[in-house]
């Protein structure tokens, strides 16, 4: 299992839970167990977002792999100028 | 100046060659998006809303149809119906629907046998509006009692009781605020705003679009990202991305504002019309400025606390910021990432709202988001130092984050510069240099992410040797010099012998826009990898002439050798030989690499900005200006220090100088740069550079962006600066001559 960290907004999608625990081996994996166990995320990341594995921002990468020790947090989508 | 954990020895990166584009453009060779021509080329015009918001009763274009040399007219009911999202927004941007959203917005467009006619027969185009309520200021657009833009859009995010122009919420943080604040020994709440400035780029966006019944089509464009072109214009009229090939041209500059569509489709939706004929439509700059996205103006509260010893224990920001009047153009969510960045604070809060107002759609400019956060919170942390008599470099270095602090925004930081930049800032001379009266210096530091993206990118070696790299990133900054330093770096061969072209979209796989300062970045690392490659096939091509394992075969300046006696002893074979040969050889050499990277590292900087403030006109000159930024590693040192440099120019106009003014009648006062005030050479004194150079471990060559974090600090370095020579503190922008002196005589 991994420990997805959510941004604080996101609470009340999981009935108050900062942080899911989620079973995956990769990004994408992550997010459809997030979605499985809360459906209330899936218009969130269905509109973009970003994903941060062990301090590196992923965007687009659902095929990275994820560790069970891996640090994971939702982060809100960046675009840059 | 380099701070090098990892010592390597380089040939060509760190080295100062001429820029490949520098000639073309300065004998007017370059081909700039309305350079370019086709026979039997129409030529558009377009017809705006002079409302802020309005309803769209009736269009009548026969009188303007019924003029000899109008080949088409477009409105909306010309595009498809159905769209969702932001499709369906950038398409009510391309053409009004039932309602006009701004001053500016486009409602009709015409294509003619000439600009002349094309500008006429737009002006018998009969528009029949019934005029609404409008509202352009950020907090009165948040009200509940605010003029409706567009009727629910607000996204899930939303309490319920919000007004009906707020799009969207956002709110994140950590640790125990109240906890936070009590520990500290002064806590201080003000309020902010910063109004909404353009990018100014110098070429308005112009483009050649051919399109056929058959939806094939063609366009020649300025843009920032082709493969963005090309999927939104599609989207936008409905028709297939693939069939629609598009050509970058030369860009006079984006700095964000050229990664999205404003009237692209136009021409390529005349062209159909027109059975086919190239239709090229060129922007005024009163058409820049009033219909394509400058950034937000943003309203923001910031509490913090801080401790004797100028430890911060507790901080938050609410920040309200509009895009125009559709949802997902504000940067809120990028600003509350940036806000506090740069420090390490156990307790914080952030909350955001996205606001709609009648104002032209939002684009991206230069780290979207971060200058008017930075403005709120480097202003704040100015404050509380001030008052605790703390130096402003010494309290950032205290409480600055470094490797293994967690971000604001969650994850924990890898190896990143901002110590290094705030050393560099307080030895260098400008930060010793004695001020005199009505004087005062300023400092602040800035923070951008930096982005990977996906990226695509093929080289190939030419039959003399040299090396062609086709890259999908528009250079916007220097890309096509570093990328080329780089290719020469790998392949051992000089800087002269590469070339590196940007290419249309049917010659690589997707490539998102040069932006998120990801050009030199991205496509140098897919370069890196497709340049390896093509030196594995060098080295196997040598191996069989050698007839040995091409394993036994390394790659060393610019030829294959033997990677040791082992192997045999042969003499060296260069580039040159192994090209000659390459088509009795197995025929042609490349390389191609296309991926989405991560690693990008972020970006710190820091600023120190010394000014003088004429007492009886409130004018303030710069009179020094310092930039001390983290490159990771400085391909081209001296486009490096453009970067800071121009970075620093646009923040200081945005900080005295820019912004958009309003009238009562919702209508853009300034829409020429005669009212719209950039900072022009004679404003600015030399801006120093100190490039910083902590390489950043996610890049071969230690690359981070450069492009975003210089625009970032000067905002609140220079109101820091004005209240230093003052006792004034500005908390709007821009700061300009009767801001500052309406503040100086409010003091007394």
């Amino acid at each position: 299992m991994v420990e997805v960290n959510l941004w604080s907004g996101l609470r009340k999608f999981t009935d108050g839970a900062e942080v899911v625990e989620v079973d995956g081996k990769t990004v994408g994996q992550l997010l459809d167990g997030l979605v499985a166990i809360h459906p209330g995320l899936e218009p969130v990341i269905e509109s973009g977002i970003s994903v941060a594995v062990d301090g590196e921002v992923i965007t687009g990468g659902r095929n990275t792999p994820v560790e069970p020790d891996s640090e994971v947090f939702l982060m809100q989508q960046i675009k840059g100028g | 100046m380099a701070k090098d954990e990892i010592t390597k020895e380089f040939k060509w990166i760190g080295t100062t060659p001429d820029r490949p584009d520098g000639l073309d453009k300065v004998t007017g060779r370059a081909r700039y998006g309305a350079d370019f021509n086709l026979p039997n080329m129409l030529y558009a015009a377009v017809v705006r809303s002079p409302h802020a918001h309005a309803k769209i009763l009736k269009i009548d274009a026969s009188k303007a149809l019924a003029m000899k040399g109008v080949k088409a007219v477009v409105t909306r009911a010309d595009l498809p119906e159905g769209l969702t999202g932001e499709d369906l927004y950038l398409q009510e941007n391309t053409l009004a629907g039932e309602k006009a959203l701004y001053d500016g917005h486009a409602v009709a467009a015409v294509a003619a046998t000439s600009q002349l006619l094309a500008n006429d027969a737009a002006k018998l185009i009969e528009v029949e509006y019934e005029v609404l309520p409008h509202v352009t200021d950020v907090d009165k657009a948040m009200a509940k009692d605010a003029p409706v833009i567009l009727p629910d859009c607000a996204d899930h995010t939303v309490p319920e009781g919000m007004g009906p122009n707020v799009a969207r919420m956002i709110e994140f943080g950590r640790g125990d605020l109240d906890a936070g604040y009590a520990e500290a020994d002064l806590v201080h709440e003000q309020s902010y705003t910063t109004e909404a400035t353009h990018q100014g780029y110098i070429e308005p966006h112009a483009a050649v679009g051919q399109m056929g019944s058959d939806g094939k089509g063609e366009m020649w464009v300025c843009t920032q990202g082709q493969w963005f072109i090309r999927k939104m214009c599609s989207a936008v009229l409905g028709t297939d991305p693939a069939q629609l090939r598009v050509t970058p041209s030369e860009i006079g500059g984006g700095f964000g504002g050229k990664t999205t569509i404003f009237m692209e489709p136009l021409p390529l939706a005349l062209s159909k019309k027109a059975g086919g004929r190239p239709v090229k439509l060129v922007m005024s700059r009163s058409d820049v400025l009033r219909a394509t996205g400058p950034t937000a103006s943003a309203s923001m509260d910031v509490k913090m606390g801080m401790k004797k010893d100028g430890t911060i224990t507790a901080a938050q920001v609410t920040f309200r910021m509009q895009g125009g009047p559709f949802p997902g153009a504000s940067p809120v969510g990028e600003a509350l990432s940036c806000a506090f960045a740069c420090y390490d604070i156990p307790n914080l809060m952030h909350v955001g709202y996205e606001v709609l107002a009648n104002r032209p759609k939002c684009a991206a400019y230069r780290a979207p988001g971060s200058p008017m956060a930075a403005y709120a919170v480097e202003s704040m942390v100015d404050e509380l130092c001030r008052e605790l008599s703390l130096d402003p470099i010494d309290v950032r270095l205290k409480n600055g984050v470094k490797e293994g602090s967690r971000a604001s925004y969650g994850p924990k930081f890898k190896t990143i510069g901002l110590a290094e930049t705030l050393e560099a800032a307080k030895s260098h001379p400008n930060y010793a240099v004695a001020l005199g009266p009505n004087q005062g210096r300023g400092v602040a530091s800035g923070f951008w992410f930096n982005h990977g993206g996906e990226t695509s990118v093929s080289l190939a070696i030419s039959e003399d040797g040299t090396a062609q790299v086709s890259v999908g990133t528009p250079d916007i900054g220097g890309s096509r010099a570093s990328i080329a330093l780089m290719t020469a770096e790998t392949l051992g061969i000089p800087y002269e012998n590469v070339r590196v072209n940007i290419v249309e979209t049917g010659a690589l796989g997707v490539n998102e826009p040069t932006h998120g300062s990801r050009a030199t970045f991205a496509s140098g690392k897919a370069m890196w990898e497709a340049a390896n490659q093509a030196i594995k096939e060098m080295c196997k091509r040598a191996a069989q002439k050698w007839d040995i394992d091409p394993e036994a075969v390394t790659w060393k300046d610019g030829a294959a050798h033997p990677a040791g006696d082992n192997a045999g002893q042969f003499e060296p074979m260069s580039i040159k030989e192994i090209a000659a040969e390459m088509g009795k050889t197995g025929g042609p050499i490349s390389g191609h690499h296309e991926s989405t990277p991560s690693g990008a590292g972020p970006s710190f900087g820091t600023h120190v900005v010394d000014v003088e403030v004429d007492p009886e006109t409130g004018r303030v000159t710069v009179l020094r200006y310092l930039v001390t930024q983290d490159a990771g590693r400085a391909i081209h040192p001296q486009y490096v220090e453009g970067q800071y440099q121009g970075g620093a120019a646009q923040g200081i106009g945005w900080a005295l100088n820019e912004g958009y003014i309003y009238g009562e009648d919702g209508r853009l006062q300034n829409s020429v740069f005669l009212d719209y005030r950039v900072p022009v050479a004679s404003d600015l004194p030399m801006i120093d550079t100190v490039i910083v150079e902590v390489p950043n471990p996610g890049h071969p060559f230690g690359v981070r962006g450069v492009g975003e974090t210089g625009i970032t600090p000067p905002l609140p370095a220079i109101a820091n600066a004005i209240h230093a020579a003052t006792g004034a503190r500005l908390r709007a922008l821009p700061m300009n001559p009767p801001a500052v002196l309406a503040a100086i005589k409010a003091m007394a």
